[in-house]
């Protein structure tokens, strides 16, 4: 009777989230699992094959972008590391109780804003005739305008602003939980600055950077509007190929494909990062 | 060079301010070679303070701080030949046993073949050979304890500090170290400097006892001297077990004093402390329950000894702990003496509502006036 009665509250708890993932995540994937792997034979005839998956090895301008994506993605990744790592260590070791949540919402309040507005606020002070060309011609820098926008820079510049916060945030909360006793006793034993980063405090934040990292990339990869409103027609983004297949070209079977190589792909460096690392999965994210 | 060189640590008047606060507040004291030196105070005192200040993980306010005569003041923590084992002895938890030692002997630059053979030996020595491949997680408490003091010691240091590192573990687990830390500083015969709330701690370990008090040593001494000839009240008050009576002093004598208690009692004492009572000065009377003897009154009261103090009561309660049991015994004024008694388990031992004597040697009443 007891073990029904929590059976049936496992059941009901549970319910929710075995819905969640069953309807908006297993059930869309596998259907666009499906599309991938028909082929276009005539109008409204298909049949199964992998056609759609070999079309984008067989055309390199599709895994070069690929490719791209993928190393710029490593890119604001590595940035939004090196930058967040000294944020996080002063928000969780040096800044007073006091000032910690309120530098913890500092770094949160540029997500209130939707990435869209964000991405034409960057727009607004960057383009040929924006604030900052305008205002380096005003002190004299420069003696014509200079465009800032639609270059890789840019791109790499706004996706690490937009996803610094990823790294920062599981980043605060493993430099949290270090003992302050353990950073001094690093250094009673003789270690200096560079010893004990080296081999104390980034090995303790470990799980916390790997699973930043994860995040940031992921998003990165799989990020659209950023690289598409910053970078123009030059960013040849991963996603932006997808979105071409599935709307201008309504090519929906090549556009799952493309979908489902970018989550191989992805998935792909995340395995090799955590092998690189000797983290798993597991520790990562129960530590962070 | 002069012969402080024969000190392993000394402290020339060293303050701590934070703020408005006292932390440490010119505190003097010099630790001679090989000894195990305790600084036992109440929490809040400034121990952690000082001992921050020995490791230079804090800066003095004003004073200075000598490591076998060397000045040290302006050497930053980690080229100070000082270790220190933590509260929570802070153990690196993405290390193994063997890492965690290593980790000094890498940091002063030791061959792979020197620091292989200096963990090996540092293990032998706190008998714990087999470790070396252990997770911290897999250790017990007073393995961590004794790992954390080979992480140390491995370095060869002139002072090892230890900021109560007992207060985590149980209480079993907790008298067996302390007789294991004693024994393992005498095998090292390194300084070490012990600090603790715990009197029993450092009555038990070490060759002398400071005494601190809001951020002052009030007393420094073997722990005989400071149980048995306290300097001050603080000191008679905070180190063993003590019966206290305030009073007001109505007679001065050759270094004997007549107190007048709050309760109306008239108690005879020596007087100790820097400050000598005079006539109606207001006076703290100490007396340790080991020296009231506690008999049953026989009807009739027995003629006042010379050197004693008497007082009649009534037995509160027996508090019976094996060899070391005491008796509370109500007085008149309702104040509430400890006194140890013998318990034989027989007929003739005190039990509860007994009429008794209490009686103590006046030499053993000690006054303070504060
Ligand atoms: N960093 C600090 N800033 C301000 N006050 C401090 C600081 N460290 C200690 N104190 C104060 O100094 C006093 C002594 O503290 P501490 O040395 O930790 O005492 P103990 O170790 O004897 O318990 C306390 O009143 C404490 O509040
Ligand atoms: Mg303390």
């Amino acid at each position: 009777m007891q073990k029904d009665i929590k059976r049936l509250s496992f059941l009901l708890l549970f319910a929710p989230f075995a819905l969640w993932i069953t309807l908006l995540i297993i059930l869309p994937h596998l259907g666009m699992l499906h599309i991938s792997l028909r082929e276009k034979v005539a109008p409204r005839v298909y049949e199964f094959g992998f056609g759609n998956y070999l079309n984008f090895f067989n055309e390199p301008i599709y895994w070069n972008t690929l490719l791209r994506t993928g190393s710029m993605s490593l890119l604001v990744t590595l940035l939004a590391l090196i930058l967040g790592f000294p944020i996080a260590y002063y928000i969780a070791k040096i800044a007073g109780r006091r000032a910690r949540g309120a530098l913890f919402l500092m770094c949160l309040i540029p997500l209130w804003v939707s990435d869209l507005i964000r991405a034409f606020g960057w727009i607004l002070l960057m383009r040929e005739t924006g604030v900052i060309s305008n205002t380096l011609q005003w002190a004299g820098v420069i003696n014509a305008p200079i465009e800032f926008l639609y270059n890789d820079a840019t791109v790499i510049m706004g996706l690490v602003y937009t996803t610094i916060l990823f790294m920062i945030v599981p980043l605060v909360s493993t430099l949290d939980g270090m003992d302050d006793a353990m950073i001094e006793a690093g250094y009673n034993l003789g270690g200096n600055g560079p010893t004990v980063l080296r081999r104390i405090i980034i090995p303790y934040a470990m799980p916390g950077i790997v699973s930043g990292c994860i995040v940031v990339f992921m998003l990165t990869a799989g990020s659209y509007l950023t690289p598409i409103l910053l970078g123009g027609k030059n960013s040849s983004w991963f996603t932006e190929q997808i979105y071409d297949q599935f709307i201008t070209r309504y090519n929906w079977e090549a556009g799952a494909a493309f979908g489902f190589v970018l989550l191989a792909f992805t998935s792909l460096v995340i395995w090799g990062g955590l092998k690189l690392t000797g983290q798993t999965l597991n520790t990562t994210v129960a530590r962070s | 060079m002069h012969s402080t060189a024969e000190y392993d640590l000394e402290c020339d008047q060293v303050s701590k301010h934070f703020g408005s606060v006292r932390a440490v507040d010119d505190v003097s004291f010099v630790i001679p070679k090989g000894s195990f030196f305790s600084i036992l105070g109440p929490s809040g005192c400034g121990k952690t303070t000082l001992m921050r200040m020995i490791a230079g993980f804090e800066q003095p306010s004003s004073g200075d701080i000598r490591i076998k005569g060397r000045s040290v003041i302006s050497t930053p923590p980690n080229r100070r030949n000082v270790k220190m084992v933590f509260q929570h002895l802070a153990l690196f938890p993405m290390m193994n046993v063997y890492e965690n030692i290593a980790y000094g002997l890498r940091c002063s630059g030791a061959s792979k073949d020197v620091i292989r053979a200096k963990v090996h030996d540092v293990l032998e020595r706190i008998s714990l050979p087999d470790v070396a491949n252990r997770e911290i997680t897999q250790l017990s408490g007073g393995q961590k304890q004794r790992i954390a003091i080979a992480r140390c010691m491995v370095l060869d240091p002139d002072v090892l500090l230890l900021d109560e590192p007992l207060g985590a573990l149980d209480l079993k687990l907790r008298e067996a170290m302390k007789i294991e830390l004693k024994l393992l500083q005498h095998q090292f015969d390194t300084t070490f400097v012990y600090i603790t709330h715990d009197q029993s701690e450092a009555l038990v370990m070490s060759d002398h006892v400071a005494i601190m008090n809001g951020g002052k040593f009030v007393q420094i001494g073997t722990p005989q001297e400071l149980y048995h000839k306290p300097a001050a009240a603080f000191v008679a008050g905070f180190v063993g077990h003590t019966n206290r009576w305030a009073g007001r002093v109505s007679r001065v004598e050759s270094g004997e004093v007549e107190v007048a208690t709050d309760g109306g009692l008239s108690l005879r004492g020596i007087v100790r402390g820097t400050v000598s009572p005079q006539v109606g000065d207001i006076v703290n009377a100490y007396v340790r329950p080991e020296f009231i003897t506690a008999q049953r009154s026989a009807g009739h009261n027995p003629q006042a000894d010379a050197g004693q103090n008497t007082i009649e009561g009534r037995v509160d309660s027996i508090l019976f702990n094996g060899a070391n049991s005491r008796v509370l015994v109500k007085n008149r004024a309702g104040e509430l003496i400890e006194a140890d008694v013998v318990l034989t388990g027989d007929e003739q031992d005190l039990k509860p509502k007994d009429e008794v004597i209490l009686s103590w040697p006046v030499a053993q009443t000690l006054s303070f006036k504060d």
